[in-house]
C-alpha cells in the first residue's frame, strides 16, 4: 500500500479510534455500568457477579496466556520477571477495588451512580494522554537511566557496569568539547536573541510599518534548522582568492582587504558562526512574546516618568525593563531549552568537526555511530541534568498559579 | 508612544533606518538562496547572487557563424549575424578576437583580422565580416566580449528536482513521505489532546493538580532520551522502523504542549456555558463536541500549525525512527542533508532542495500567522 494511502487509513483509524473509545467508554459508563437510576439489591447483586466476570475474569484470563507465553519460557525469578510480576499484582489489585467501585453491593441510588460515575469519567478522557505520556515520555527518562548504567553484551541482554559509562565519557576529550561549546551556546544564544528581540519589540512598535517589519523578521521560525543551515552554508561559502566570492561574508571580507576564510573551519569562532543561525531563527519567538509584554505596560507609568523628566533610554531602561522582567526571564529559559537540544544545526553544518560539538549532536554520534547506548545514555542523561532545574522550576511556577 | 505628553521624539528617523536595517539583515541569507534557485549553476559560481539582480559585466567568448554560411556580395564574400544568436543579449563595450587581447576594440570598430579580412562588431552584437577572398573553415571566427548582461533566471533547476523522475536526487517522493509523515502526527495527537485538556480544565478528580503539574513538567523533557528506549520498544512489539513508528512518536512528543496549550485556552472559557449545558441535562460528552470543541478553535489552530511546523521540519525523530537503510521513506529534511554532504558544492541543487522544503510551512507561516503568535503567546509558561 503507498505509504500516502497508509497515511489516511492511520489518520482515519486513529481519530475513528480516538472519537469512537470516547463515545463507546462514556456510554458503556452511562448506560450499563452505572446508569442514573436507583438499583435494587437484587440487581446490584447481579450486576455485580457480571461485573466480576469482565473486570477481573476476562483480564485474568488474558494475563495467564500472556504469562505462558512469554514469561514462563524467560523465568520470573530476575529482576525483569520480578518487575512485571509486580506490575500484574498492581493490575488485578487496581481491578479488584474498580469492581467494588462500580459495583456495590446493597440497594443503590441514582445520585450514588451519578456520582461515581462522575469520579470515573474524568480518567476515561485522560486514559489515551496518560498512556501515551507515560509511554513517550516517561517511561524513557528511566530506561535510559537504566541503559546509561549498563552495556550491551554480545549476543543480546546487558550487564551492570555502575559509573563505568560515565567514567569512559568523561576520559573523553569530545565530551569536554561538547560541554564547554554548550556552555557557550547556552550564554550567547539566549542572550542575543533576547537582545536583538527586545530590540526589534521596541523599535517596531513605534512605527507605522512595525507590523509588516515584525513579520518579516518572525519569518524564519518556520524554516527547518536544516534549511537554514543550507542558507547560513551559502553565507559562510568560500572560494579560492583568485575567484569571485559568492557567500556574502566572504565578498566583505575580501572586499575590506581580507583573504577568503573558510568561516566553518575557523577554531572557536566557527562556534559563534553556528550561532548565528540559532540567533536568527530564535530572536522572531522572543520578539513576538516581548513585543506582546510592552505592549501591556501601563501607559501612566510611562508617562509618568515622561513629565518627571526622563529621556527614552532612560524610560525603557528604567521603567520598560523592569516591568518585563518575568516575560524576559521566559523567554530567555525558553531559548535556553531549545538550544540543549540543538542538534540539526550542527549536525547539518559541520557534524561536530573543527571543535564545534555539542551535547546533542555527541549523543546521536554515539547512539547510532558509534552503537555504544551505554555512552550515548549517559550524555542524554547529562541533557536531561542541564534541563531539570528548568523543569522544577516550571513546575513550581504553574503550581504557584493554579493555587 | 510618539504622542506621549505631546513630545516629538526626534529619534523617529533613527529609528526607521535601524529596523530597515534589522529586516534587511533578517531577510538577506533567506533571499541569497532564494535567488540562487533560480539560477544556472555556472551563473551561481561565476558571482555572487546579489550581482544577479542588476545588470552584469562579463568577460563572454562567442562565436561568429561558420564559414559556411558567407555570401557574395559583389567581389566581397560577407558573414554577417548577431554575435549573441541562441543566448541571452546584452550590451557590448569592448571586444577582440584574441584570449590574450579581449579588449583592444570599442563596440563600432573595425578589426583586421590578416588577409584583408575585416570585422566589424557592434555594441548590439551585430557583427559584420568582410573577406576579399573565400573564407574557409570548419568554425567560425571566435570573439571575446566584455557585455554587459541583463538578469537572467531559470525555473529548470526545479524542474528537474520535482518533475524529471529520471533525477535519482530528486525531491518529489521524500516531499510526499514528508507529508505522510505529518498529516497523520499533526491530527493525532490534537484529539487526545483535546480530551485529556477537557478533562484536566473542567472535572473535579483527586490527582488533577499533579497531572498538571506533571503535563507542565513533559514539556521540557528533551525527546533525546526517548529515542534508544523507543526504538526498542517499537522493534519488540514488531512496529520496527516505518511511518507508524514515527506517527506514535510524534504523538507522544507533541502531547504534553497540545494538552498545555489547549487546557490553558478551555480554562478560559466562560463556566455559564457549560453548566447551563450541565443543567438542561448535557452529558460530558455532548458538552465536549457540541460546545468546547468549536469553541476553541483558535487554540486547536495554534497547536495543529506548532505540530506541523515542528513534524514538518524535524530531522532528528525521522532519522530515528523512521528512514531504513533501503531509503525508500527518506523525508526531505534528511534528503537535504544528504544532498549537503555529496552535493556541497552544487548551490542550484542545495538551493532548490532547500526551497522546495521550505515552502509550505512558510505558506503556513504566512496564511495563519494570527494564530501561531496566539498559541506562542499562551504556551509560553508565565
Amino acid at each position: 500500500m503507498h505509504p500516502a494511502l497508509q497515511g489516511l487509513v492511520t489518520i482515519a483509524i486513529g481519530v475513528g479510534g480516538c472519537m469512537g473509545y470516547f463515545y463507546l467508554s462514556n456510554f458503556l459508563l452511562d448506560r450499563f455500568l452505572l446508569p442514573a437510576r436507583a438499583l435494587t439489591a437484587a440487581e446490584a447483586a447481579t450486576r455485580r457477579r457480571l461485573g466480576t466476570i469482565f473486570l477481573l475474569g476476562v483480564p485474568g484470563l488474558l494475563l495467564a496466556a500472556l504469562y505462558l507465553a512469554f514469561f514462563l519460557p524467560r523465568g520470573i525469578f530476575n529482576v525483569t520477571g520480578l518487575f512485571w510480576m509486580a506490575v500484574t499484582a498492581l493490575l488485578i489489585y487496581g481491578l479488584w477495588r474498580l469492581r467494588d467501585y462500580v459495583f456495590a453491593n446493597g440497594e443503590l441510588t441514582a445520585g450514588r451512580n451519578i456520582s461515581h460515575a462522575n469520579m470515573i469519567r474524568p480518567w476515561l478522557f485522560l486514559l489515551p494522554a496518560i498512556i501515551a505520556l507515560g509511554l513517550y515520555l516517561t517511561y524513557p527518562v528511566f530506561e535510559t537511566l537504566r541503559l546509561s548504567l549498563t552495556e550491551r553484551v554480545p549476543g543480546g541482554g546487558s550487564r551492570w557496569v555502575g559509573l563505568a559509562n560515565y567514567i569512559q565519557m568523561a576520559d573523553e576529550p569530545k565530551f569536554w568539547e561538547a560541554m564547554r561549546n554548550n556552555m557557550v551556546w547556552l550564554v550567547v544564544v539566549p542572550a542575543m536573541s533576547t537582545l536583538f528581540g527586545l530590540l526589534v519589540a521596541q523599535l517596531t512598535d513605534r512605527i507605522a510599518w512595525g507590523s509588516i517589519a515584525k513579520m518579516l523578521i518572525f519569518m524564519p521560525m518556520a524554516i527547518s534548522f536544516v534549511g537554514a543551515s543550507v542558507i547560513w552554508k551559502l553565507v559562510y561559502d568560500a572560494r579560492p582568492v583568485d575567484l569571485d566570492q559568492i557567500g556574502i561574508m566572504n565578498a566583505i571580507w575580501v572586499a575590506v582587504g581580507g583573504d577568503p576564510q573558510q568561516w566553518l573551519t575557523l577554531p572557536f569562532w566557527n562556534n559563534f558562526f553556528l550561532m548565528a543561525v540559532l540567533i536568527w531563527i530564535q530572536t522572531g519567538f522572543a520578539m513576538v512574546i516581548l513585543s506582546a509584554a510592552l505592549r501591556g505596560i501601563p501607559e501612566e507609568t510611562i508617562e509618568a516618568a515622561i513629565v518627571d523628566g526622563a529621556g527614552p533610554f532612560q524610560v525603557f531602561f528604567k521603567i520598560m525593563v523592569p516591568q518585563i522582567m518575568p516575560t524576559i526571564v521566559v523567554v530567555w529559559t525558553t531559548i535556553t531549552l531549545v538550544v540543549l537540544k540543538v542538534f540539526d544545526i550542527v549536525f547539518a553544518m559541520t557534524n561536530g568537526q573543527w571543535g564545534t560539538q555539542v551535547l546533542a549532536n555527541y549523543m546521536y554520534d554515539k547512539l547510532f555511530r558509534a552503537n555504544d547506548w551505554g555512552v550515548g545514555s549517559a550524555s542524554a542523561m547529562v541533557i536531561m541534568l542541564l534541563v531539570t532545574p528548568i523543569l522544577v522550576w516550571n513546575v513550581r511556577n504553574a503550581r504557584k498559579e493554579m493555587r | 508612544m510618539d504622542n506621549i505628553a505631546g513630545t516629538k521624539s526626534s529619534l523617529t528617523w533613527a529609528v526607521h533606518l535601524s529596523v530597515v536595517v534589522l529586516v534587511v539583515l533578517w531577510l538577506f541569507p533567506t533571499v541569497g538562496l532564494f535567488v540562487s534557485s533560480f539560477r544556472t549553476s555556472d551563473q551561481i559560481a561565476s558571482s555572487g547572487w546579489w550581482a544577479s539582480m542588476f545588470p552584469t559585466e562579463q568577460n563572454l567568448v562567442l562565436r561568429a557563424a561558420a564559414p559556411s554560411a558567407q555570401v557574395q556580395e559583389g567581389t566581397d564574400f560577407v558573414i554577417s549575424g548577431n554575435l549573441f544568436e541562441g543566448s541571452t543579449a546584452g550590451r557590448i563595450s569592448r571586444w577582440g578576437t584574441s584570449s590574450r587581447a579581449i579588449d583592444v576594440y570599442k563596440a563600432g570598430e573595425t578589426a583586421d583580422l590578416g588577409d584583408d579580412k575585416m570585422l566589424t562588431v557592434e555594441a548590439d552584437g551585430s557583427y559584420r565580416m568582410v573577406s576579399p577572398t573565400e573564407m574557409t573553415g570548419g568554425r567560425g571566427e571566435r570573439v571575446f566580449v566584455t557585455a554587459k548582461t541583463p538578469p537572467e533566471f531559470t525555473f529548470d533547476n526545479y524542474r528537474n528536482m520535482l518533475f524529471d523522475p529520471s533525477n535519482r536526487e530528486g525531491m518529489s517522493r521524500a516531499f510526499i513521505s514528508t507529508l505522510t509523515v505529518t498529516i497523520p502526527a499533526t491530527v493525532i495527537p490534537i484529539v487526545i489532546a483535546a480530551f485529556a485538556a477537557y478533562a484536566l480544565a473542567w472535572m473535579e478528580f483527586p490527582g488533577r493538580a499533579l497531572l498538571i503539574a506533571a503535563v507542565v513538567g513533559l514539556l521540557v523533557v528533551p525527546l533525546q532520551l526517548a529515542l534508544i528506549p523507543l526504538l526498542k520498544f517499537h522493534n519488540a512489539i514488531g512496529i520496527g522502523k516505518g511511518f507508524l513508528g514515527v506517527w506514535l512518536a510524534h504523538t507522544g512528543f507533541g502531547l504534553p504542549l497540545a494538552i498545555y496549550l489547549l487546557r490553558n485556552y478551555m480554562v478560559g472559557l466562560p463556566r455559564d456555558i457549560i453548566e447551563n449545558a450541565k443543567v438542561d441535562g448535557a452529558t460530558d460528552f455532548q458538552i465536549f463536541i457540541k460546545i468546547i470543541l468549536p469553541l476553541s478553535f483558535p487554540a486547536l489552530a495554534s497547536f495543529a500549525i506548532f505540530q506541523f511546523l515542528w513534524t514538518w521540519n524535524d530531522l532528528l525523530v525521522a532519522m530515528v525512527f523512521l528512514v531504513d537503510s533501503t531509503g525508500e521513506t527518506t523525508v526531505m529534511t534528511k534528503a537535504i542533508v544528504e544532498l549537503l554532504g555529496t552535493r556541497g558544492g552544487n548551490w542550484e541543487i542545495l538551493a532548490t532542495a532547500a526551497f522546495i522544503s521550505m515552502a509550505v510551512p512558510i505558506a503556513v507561516f504566512f496564511a495563519m500567522q494570527r494564530y501561531l503568535v496566539r498559541g506562542l503567546l499562551a504556551g509560553s509558561v508565565k
